[in-house]
């Protein structure tokens, strides 16, 4: 059954008849053309789909689009200010934190969410911010390294 | 005087990076085209049995429904595979189904879940057959047959033998046989496989789809839908990751895309689930090795047999050379003057095994590189100075034939040693400590059969800028970024001003083998190279009339061309690009750089075994310092180092990146990945990541270090060699022989769990 959903995503209301067993993952995608957010696993285990809400970062697939509503959700279009690139995302160019890309927004996604919380971060807690995203590619080490550059970063610009 | 480079070797940030921050790179599931329709695969559900009748009727009558293919909607009886004699696929099962998983009819729909439905709906009779799970039972005289062709189910077999093996025995003073065994892993890409297939009027099939050898996909997308080559065009979409043949391969969606668009007239898309792709081929073949060795008392091989049964599945696909590889590389990193290898691939009724990061290598190493710490641990002997006492050397050529040029493996083992600080440490350490040491060496780009050379167009644009257009599928190593930094190298430009096409389009990308073999940076690195300084050529060409000079005397750098020598007197390369353009009359043109490469290597003999693998040879050693949990087996590695000879580090960082990942994906097999398979059908027991288990950060080492040794290879582009494929493999034998040394047990079967680890504890103390 169809209902009319409005969705606050990246500062921009969207509104859509959606259908009230779709994900938050699937109307980001299929509905509304955020396809940065990215679908693996489809089953909360691989983190590629990890988005904010409310500035918690959780996995898209996992939530029913509907309960999203009145809530303000970020994806990975929302981070970057124009062509200046958020610093997490600035510093996976620069350290080499990317290989194929398929988990990166997500990977991103989780690690915003872990350094507005942790400015000063050990490398163990980055390690377990990131513990639910997978990466097949990069075997971790570049990517503690970009969020810990990022973390340094974003202490200095504040 | 040896010239400094300016983008070469530095660790320049990847070419597509910003577009993978940002989400805007299009992935398979990414790409669309309006009016789609979604497709679904309706998979076997028993492990072998004939096809007597598929009911579609009722599916057919779902409002929302399009079209339903079976096996009989494609050319009946034509198949496609690697080779002639191993052409046992076909796009959707026509007689008989071999697996749990195997593909049996496809729908298109309006939507995903309509497409969901109708399966439900579709009834497909089957005659069961009795089926076959366990290898060495399908060998035998009277198993069920899963290809009518096949006796005993043999699906390739390799045999190899040069020098005397059981003279060898003799000569030793110590020879003993040990058995191994490894297991069936997924590639563990994140990114489900997914096309778009679009049959227009013209009769021209294009596939979009995350592929990472796209002109495999469409040789074979044309051999079994029985068109001609120009009527099928593959176009690569960003590749979440790949790893192996699971990405080079067409699949059953690919083909039905293309089919089910040819019936409805509109483009269909597919995206598999995460389930689709556990539960279907390909996946590393399971080994069982049985290995025997042969030393001197003073630490010099003399002999190495090896008997290998590997489970192959339920079809060929590059089955020949899955089984052959392990053969081919016993010849290296060791000068061994005496090797036998019997080997054999066999079909069983589960999905079917190809080609995975260190194809078949790894399993090997996995067995050899314990068995010399085994054979060094009896005579007292140190790993590492029977590696540096038995190790190649440049200019040597192996029994087999191979041409070791550059070599600097004793510098590896060196290195390795010190960093990892072996020599304080081997034998040292406290109880449930341990370190280990393990030893590779890997091809660059495999000479086996077919197609192997790889070319490049480097065109000048007017501003001084150059697009560049390969045949290489970047997959996520970085070709592209590699690539682009040859080009601006050569040309004296700087990365940003490098244009490269960000997938391949088989009717416009110049016609490359793909990314597998570990190929890429050295083929296709050249032919860029070559296509570079082709352009370079006809520009200086040019610049020598304008500088009144020869064109060797024109240097090319920081955006600008100038008389060598006098840097001041030159003109900026767009200025001179467009001269050539406007300004020379009837012999104005723009400046078009061709390059094409070959090693020029022999292909390998299958039968014999003779010849030259590759046409460079990359070699590691790593070392592994660990410590067990006594309580509960646990395992953490404290300090993991390696050494590797890849040539010439094109681009550090991405180096780095290629190495780590190398490992972490080794460590997820070695300690606890593996597809569980049920004993009475053979379904796969864990088709899902929350019970197949891939590494996370949580379970990467404490501490890594890679150490790059570059012994400058005189073939590779500015000496570069692989890097990406070499490096999982020594790792193996490393964490085995550290798990010996901490715990005094040896655990020959992957993976190396905590209840494996206690067992031994356990054994090892009621022994006392």
């Amino acid at each position: 059954m169809k209902e009319l959903m409005r969705f606050n995503i990246n500062g921009v209301t969207y509104e859509e008849e959606i259908d009230h067993r779709r994900t938050l993952l699937e109307v980001l995608r299929e509905n509304l053309g955020l396809l940065g957010t990215h679908k693996g696993c489809d089953e909360g285990q691989c983190g590629a789909c990890t988005v904010l809400i409310d500035g918690k970062a959780v996995n898209s697939c996992l939530v029913l689009a509907a309960s999203a509503q009145g809530k303000e959700i970020t994806t990975i279009e929302g981070l970057a200010q124009g062509e200046v690139l958020h610093p997490i995302q600035q510093a996976f160019v620069e350290a080499g934190a990317i290989q194929c890309g398929f988990c990166t927004p997500g990977m991103i996604m989780a690690a915003n969410a872990f350094l507005e919380k942790n400015s000063n971060p050990s490398e163990e807690g980055v390690k377990r911010a990131i513990s639910g995203n997978l990466c097949r590619c990069t075997g971790y080490f570049q990517i503690i390294e970009a969020i810990m550059k990022a973390a340094e970063k974003m202490r200095k610009e504040v | 005087m040896k010239e400094e480079l300016s983008v070469v070797g530095k660790g320049v940030p990847k070419i597509d990076g910003i577009l993978k921050v940002t989400g805007k790179a299009v992935y398979g599931a990414d790409f669309s085209l309006p009016g789609m329709l979604y497709g679904k695969i309706l998979r076997s559900t028993v492990p072998h049995a004939k096809i007597l009748n598929i009911d579609t009727s009722k599916a057919l009558q779902l409002p929302g429904v399009r079209a339903i293919i079976t096996g009989k909607d494609f050319p009946w009886g034509l198949k496609y595979g690697f080779t002639a004699i191993t052409r046992d696929q076909t796009p959707l099962a026509q007689d008989k189904v071999r697996y749990i998983g195997d593909e049996v009819a496809a729908v298109a729909a309006i939507d995903e879940d309509t497409a969901e439905e109708a399966l439900d709906l579709i009834k497909v009779e089957y005659e069961e057959l009795p089926a076959v799970f366990d290898p060495l039972e399908a060998m035998k005289e009277g198993a069920p047959q899963l290809h009518d062709h096949v006796e005993n189910n043999i699906s390739a077999e390799q045999h190899l033998a040069t020098g005397d093996v059981e003279r060898g025995f003799q000569e030793s003073d110590h020879v003993r046989e040990d058995e191994f065994n490894t297991q069936a892993i997924k590639h563990g890409f994140l990114e489900p496989h997914a096309s778009v297939g679009l049959w227009d009027p013209s009769g021209k099939a294009t596939l979009w789809g995350d592929k990472q050898s796209p002109y495999i996909v469409y040789r074979k997308l044309a051999m079994a839908l029985g068109l001609p080559q120009s009527k099928v065009r593959v176009i690569q979409t960003y590749v979440g990751a790949g790893f192996g043949s699971a990405r080079s391969d067409p699949f059953a969606l690919d083909f039905c895309s293309l089919m089910l668009s040819k019936k409805t007239g509109k483009p269909v898309k597919f995206v598999y689930t995460m389930e689709d792709v556990l539960v279907m081929g390909e996946m590393r073949h399971p080994y069982y090795l049985r290995t025997k060795t042969g030393i001197t008392k003073d630490g010099y091989l003399k002999a190495i047999q090896v008997y290998a049964l590997a489970d192959g599945g339920a079809y060929s696909t590059i089955g020949p050379v899955s089984i052959a590889l392990p053969a081919f590389f016993i010849d290296i990193p060791y000068r061994v003057p005496s090797i036998k290898y019997d080997g054999y691939r066999v079909f069983t009724n589960k999905g079917f095994c190809g080609s995975l990061r260190g194809h078949c290598i790894a399993q090997m190493r996995w067995a050899l590189g314990q068995h010399l710490d085994m054979v060094c641990n009896d005579l007292g002997l140190d790993i590492a100075e029977v590696s540096m006492k038995n190790a190649l050397h440049p200019g040597d050529q192996t029994p087999s034939g191979y041409k070791i040029t550059s070599c600097a493996f004793t510098e590896c083992v060196e290195k390795a040693s010190e960093a990892s600080g072996w020599k304080e440490k081997k034998g040292k350490l406290p109880p449930f400590r341990g370190i280990g040491m393990g030893t590779s060496s890997f091809i660059t780009g495999v000479k086996l059969s077919g197609h192997n050379s790889a070319s490049c167009i480097v065109k000048m644009n007017e501003d001084g800028t150059a697009s560049v257009v390969t045949g290489a599928t970047d997959i996520g190593q970085g070709s592209s970024t590699i690539i682009a930094q040859i080009v601006a190298e050569v040309l004296g430009l700087h990365i940003e001003d490098i244009l490269i096409n960000s997938g391949v389009d088989t009717d416009f990308t110049p016609i490359d083998p793909g990314t597998y073999g570990s190929r890429v940076s050295f083929y296709s690195g050249n032919a860029a190279k070559i296509a570079a300084e082709d352009a370079k050529q006809q520009l200086a060409e040019v610049a020598s009339r304008i500088f009144e000079t020869s064109p060797d005397e024109v240097m090319f750098k920081d955006r600008k061309v100038f008389p060598k020598g006098s840097p001041d007197k030159g003109w900026k390369l767009d200025a001179l690009v467009r001269h050539t353009q406007h300004k020379m009359g009837k012999e104005s043109k723009s400046i078009i750089g061709r390059g094409s490469y070959d090693s020029g290597v022999d292909f390998i003999d299958f039968k014999t075994g003779k010849g030259n693998i590759s046409p460079a040879y990359t070699f590691a050693a790593d070392v592994v310092e660990l410590e067990v949990d006594q309580e509960t087996g646990k395992i953490t590695i404290l300090n993991a180092v390696g050494a590797h000879d890849i040539g010439k580090a094109l681009n550090p960082i991405l180096c780095a990146g290629q190495l780590d990942g190398a490992w972490i994906q080794a460590e997820g097999q070695i300690f606890f990945e593996e597809l569980l398979r049920d004993k009475k059908d053979g379904h796969v027991l864990n088709p899902s990541f929350m019970d197949y288990k891939m590494p996370t950060a949580m379970d990467i080492p404490l501490k890594n270090k890679h150490i790059f040794v570059e012994s400058i290879d005189p073939d590779g582009p500015f000496g570069a060699k692989e890097v990406g494929e070499g490096a999982s493999v020594a790792i193996f034998p490393a964490i085995g022989n550290a798990i010996f040394d901490a715990i005094g047990v040896r655990i020959p079967d992957l993976p190396i769990t905590p209840e494996k680890v206690l067992k031994a504890i356990k054994k090892k103390s009621q022994e006392g």
